[in-house]
């Protein structure tokens, strides 16, 4: 029996260490016999962005809605700057969010929205006036202080929206679906919009979101929940390049997986050799999790490391042969949908780099697709 | 073909028209009838007034008398009446808006299933008569009623309470009978509020009640006034309620009204109380029609 550990040696990992804002130990919330969020561990760091990503029912929102106090856990406890706010009302956490409605009040002018936070904590009305004034003008409103939410656009909106949840200055901001009321073209642009002013401000923010874009787009770091449990929470590259399970590399992004099992190995190996019944070779590639001879797993590869070409490849391990049954065109690259003996389908996808048509494979041509040992990713879950 | 668009156009102007003919028969019409026989003089005959216009002589004769409106300015009773129904009608208006608001508020919080079960109770009642519950009043309140022998057996009071044929008698009615009309605009307005409203203040530092008084009770304020309207105007008229609820001192000017027209057989003095009555409520409609034009205006932007 020959056991291999590895630990991948990862740029985010080597960051200079930071100091945890706030802690999640633990957290449970049950609705009658449903358990929305099970069992949650997490520790958010100070003045990062971080992203719960999910699908629909995996219960991000609740997790959000514990963090601004309108649930309270039926277990764990919520830990902010030192301070335990897990019994704290919402009305006394220095908590803000921003609602996916945005929940502006429609009988107030934008201005009285965003000095709504403020009148509570009993400022005076010079300092609420500078506030507004600064909160304003950093979001771009300027001009509309004294419209109703009702005369403004769904861009604008949201912009009044992140304004009042940002100017009491909260230790920690909460987003939920930021951009889920936007049309998609005006939600690529509020998205590095929204990130530069979180940043301009330095606030601490977890949001919620179900669009892996919009999470690797806007965030440092993400956790990826499913029913009610994180599955996994790293940056976007970390999580993208070593996903460790099935469901995080089939979340984010697309991804063909093979099923092997782990061949003998030299205990000084740096590669390991799997053994795939799918496939007329087999599998290598570096190690990357801790793995024992004979051991069922799973390998994932993602599309964009596979080449194509229809001379044989000279390596002995990891490539295939097959036909290419199908070719999405999609400007800049093609997915390739090849099929292999056994009838499997595998993408892969192909920069288009030269203009002509020529030199690329088309449809019921026969090719090699093969791959790198980095390239691999042993999923053990 | 343009004879069967015609026929389509014809036939939209008929459905638009039938609200207009319905005022013009329920409302123009007999509107116009008594504010005809409140321009004539009193006669001692069968209807007891007599024409306005005349033909005799090769004369025709229209003659409006004024003499009935001028009659009410003399007697201030009633003025005082109007007055005095506009205090009570005012009075019932607050207090039912202080009883029901409450209640709207939580029937609109329940749960979906308790809900429909709380709109039924308020309806209920509604569906028995109205002039049976306010006689089953005088059963309640009266000196040997429910109400004076509960409180006399659990040794709260010793003599009977003087409610009946009182003003507070006249109020529990009015706050009893016209309930219903506030409470159900109130709840279908909170109903529809966005309860993430409440969660945002919530989270910019706001407490509940704070929330209430900044939040829930401006964004009500439609229901509020629709609730008010429909009490309020309806109380003012009300006659059944201080006859058989009030005493001999209750001036109201449906009371004040209905003796004119059966008591004194007045009917020319009867219709000018009814047009005057009318004028003034006017008034708080003309105020409601507007605020909502305002409304619609606002949500159409
Ligand atoms: N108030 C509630 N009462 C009962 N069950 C609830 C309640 N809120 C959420 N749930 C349940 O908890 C689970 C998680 O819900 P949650 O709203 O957190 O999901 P989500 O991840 O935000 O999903 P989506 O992406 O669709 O918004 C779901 O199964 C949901 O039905
Ligand atoms: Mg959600």
């Amino acid at each position: 029996m020959n056991v291999a550990t590895s630990t991948a040696t990862m740029a985010d990992s080597a960051k200079r260490p930071e100091q945890t804002i706030l802690q999640i130990q633990q957290v449970t919330k049950m609705f009658g016999d449903t358990k929305a969020v099970n069992d949650v561990s997490l520790e958010i760091r100070k003045g990062e962005i971080f992203a719960l990503l999910g699908g629909s029912g995996c219960g991000k929102t609740t997790l959000l809605r514990m963090l601004a106090g309108f649930e309270r856990p039926t277990a764990g406890r919520i830990i902010l700057d030192g301070q335990d706010i897990t019994a704290l009302p919402p009305y006394e956490r220095p908590i803000n969010m921003m609602f996916q409605s945005y929940a502006l009040f429609p009988h107030m002018s934008v201005e009285q929205n965003i000095a709504f936070g403020l009148k509570q904590d009993g400022m005076t009305r010079n300092q609420i006036g500078d506030r507004v004034a600064h909160m304003l003008k950093l979001v771009h409103m300027s001009k509309y202080a004294r419209r109703k939410p009702h005369q403004l656009s769904g861009g604008q909106r949201q912009r009044v929206a992140l304004a009042r949840s940002l100017a009491k200055h909260p230790k920690l901001l909460l987003l939920d679906e930021p951009m889920g009321a936007l049309d998609k073209k005006l939600r690529t642009q509020m998205q590095l919009e929204v990130v530069n002013i979180i940043e301009s401000v330095g606030v601490t923010c977890v949001m919620v979101t179900h669009d892996q874009e919009e999470a690797m787009t806007m965030a440092g770091r993400l956790g990826i929940m499913d029913s009610g449990e994180i599955c996994q929470v790293g940056s976007p590259t970390e999580v993208y390049e070593y996903p460790n399970s099935r469901l995080t590399a089939e979340f984010i992004g697309s991804v063909n997986i093979f099923e092997g099992v782990v061949n003998e190995q030299a205990e000084d190996a740096e590669e390991l050799l799997i053994t795939s019944s799918e496939l007329e070779c087999p599998l290598e590639l570096s190690l990357n999790a801790s793995v024992s001879a004979g051991m069922p797993v799973a390998v994932a590869v993602r599309p964009e490391k596979i080449s194509v070409s229809f001379e044989r490849p000279e390596q002995a391990a990891n490539w295939v042969k097959g036909t290419v049954s199908d070719i999405a065109y999609l400007g800049g690259i093609s997915t390739y949908h090849v099929e292999i003996t056994g009838g499997r389908r595998i993408q892969c996808t192909v920069a288009n780099v030269a203009r002509s048509t020529q030199d690329r494979a088309t449809w019921g041509d026969e090719v090699y697709l093969s791959w790198d040992t980095a390239s691999g990713v042993v999923l053990t879950s | 073909m343009k004879k069967l668009l015609n026929c389509f156009s014809q036939g939209r102007t008929w459905i638009i028209s039938v609200p207009y003919i319905w005022l013009l028969l329920f409302f123009f019409i007999p509107f116009a009838i008594v504010l005809k026989i409140s321009l004539s003089e009193s006669a001692i005959a069968i209807p007891p007034y007599e024409d306005l216009i005349s033909y005799a002589d090769d004369v025709l004769n229209i003659k409006l008398n004024l003499g009935n409106f001028h009659f009410l300015l003399q007697d201030d009773l009633y003025f005082l009446a109007y007055l005095n129904s506009l205090k009570t009608a005012f009075f019932a208006t607050v207090l039912c808006l202080l009883v029901g608001y409450p209640m709207a508020y939580f029937m609109a919080r329940a749960e979906a299933s308790v809900r429909n079960v709380l709109l039924m109770l308020v309806i209920l009642p509604s569906w028995t008569s109205f002039l049976i519950r306010i006689y089953a009043w005088i059963g309640i309140l009266k000196s040997n009623g429910l109400l004076n022998n509960f409180l006399m057996s659990i040794g709260l009071i010793h003599e009977p309470l003087e409610i009946l044929n009182t003003n507070v008698a006249v109020y529990i009615g009015i706050v009893y009978a016209y309930l219903p009309f506030m409470i159900l605009p109130l709840y279908a307005n909170l109903l529809k509020m966005d309860l993430s409203l409440l969660e945002a203040a919530s989270d910019l530092g706001c407490r509940p009640w704070k929330t209430f008084l900044k939040v829930t009770l401006p964004l009500s304020k439609a229901g509020i006034i629709a609730g008010s309207m429909l009490v309020f105007i309806p109380a003012v008229g009300e006659f059944v309620i201080p006859s058989l609820l009030g005493g001999a001192n209750t001036l109201m000017i449906g009371k004040v009204l209905w003796q004119e027209f059966f008591n004194n057989r007045d009917w020319p003095v009867a219709s000018a109380v009814a047009i005057v009555m009318l004028l003034l409520l006017l008034v708080p409609i003309a105020l409601f029609n507007r605020y909502q034009a305002k409304e619609a205006a606002n949500e159409a932007k």
